[in-house]
């Protein structure tokens, strides 16, 4: 059905539209998330329903909480409660609400007439996506996992040193007065610590 | 890539970026529909695996420049001396 593709891509377009216009970083992540959820849309129609599916669960669900989380750990404080009521207003998420509803509503109807979303000859379904990531593409199936590993390694390490500098300040021997020194030097930040724990 | 060049919020730069991954991966996508074949999905795997790493190193580098900075303004970050 052409016109589900058409009503989800406009969607995805104007949602993106919205999110880059917004000031606000929570508004921006609601039409981000409707975005993702409209391209999942789109992936659906065009017959690759394992691509939506990941799309919803790891772009919509994991990636956007971990900005969700860093939004709220940048927000820290007395004023978080009424800055979140702030941001909540229906106005704000009203827009999104649309989008999504929209969405809602292609889903059901997909749903409801069975047959009619995809045809059958152009889907390509997850035997086959697998079949091909484990046959000839496993060496960049390894590749990926070294990569996958290389990024927890390098946020485990960035964390790392986040908390040995605020240990250094609240140890008061930190220097880091207009942040502009070098803080960040790994090798002094690894000395501070050895000596105030010695 | 408009919002990547426009917005001077590192959070807004790091969202923009996930669009444009995004956009990459439904290319992808599409082409393997077109085609009818299965490696526009599996390159699709593959970039959500880059997004993902990607997108853990760079808000652990939001954060580390939040609390050195205490503001997302990219333009604060241009002295990079250790």
């Amino acid at each position: 059905m052409d016109w589900l593709f058409y009503i989800a891509g406009v969607v995805a377009v104007g949602a993106t539209l919205m999110m880059l216009t917004r000031q606000n970083a929570v508004h921006a992540l609601l039409y981000l998330i409707v975005s993702l959820l409209a391209v999942a849309v789109v992936f659906f129609v065009l017959g690759a329903p394992f691509a939506a599916a990941l799309e919803v669960i790891i772009y919509a669900g994991a990636i956007m909480v971990l900005f969700i989380f860093v939004v709220m750990l940048l927000n820290v404080g007395p004023r978080a409660g009424e800055l979140e009521s702030a941001w909540l207003t229906p106005t704000v998420w009203a827009g999104p609400a649309v989008l999504a509803a929209i969405l809602a509503g292609e889903i059901v109807y997909i749903l409801s007439s069975p047959g009619l979303g995809i045809e059958p000859a152009a889907e390509i379904p997850p035997e086959r996506v697998g079949l091909a990531l484990y046959g000839p593409y496993l060496v960049a199936v390894e590749l990926a996992s070294m990569l996958l590993l290389g990024g927890l390694v390098g946020a485990y390490h960035l964390g790392r040193e986040d908390r040995v500098r605020l240990e250094t300040a609240t140890h008061g021997v930190h220097t880091d007065v207009a942040g502009s020194d070098s803080g960040g030097d790994l090798v002094r930040a690894g000395s501070d610590r050895t000596a105030g724990a010695a | 890539m408009i919002g990547l060049l426009v917005r001077r919020n590192l959070l807004f730069i790091l969202m923009s970026l996930e669009v444009m991954v995004n956009a990459a991966g439904l290319a992808f996508v599409v082409a393997g529909a077109s085609h009818g074949q299965a490696d526009g999905q599996v390159m699709f795997i593959f970039i959500l695996a880059v997004a993902a790493a990607e997108v853990a190193v760079g808000l652990a580098l939001v954060l580390l420049l939040y609390h050195r900075y205490r503001t997302l303004d990219v333009d604060m970050a241009s002295q990079l001396r250790g």
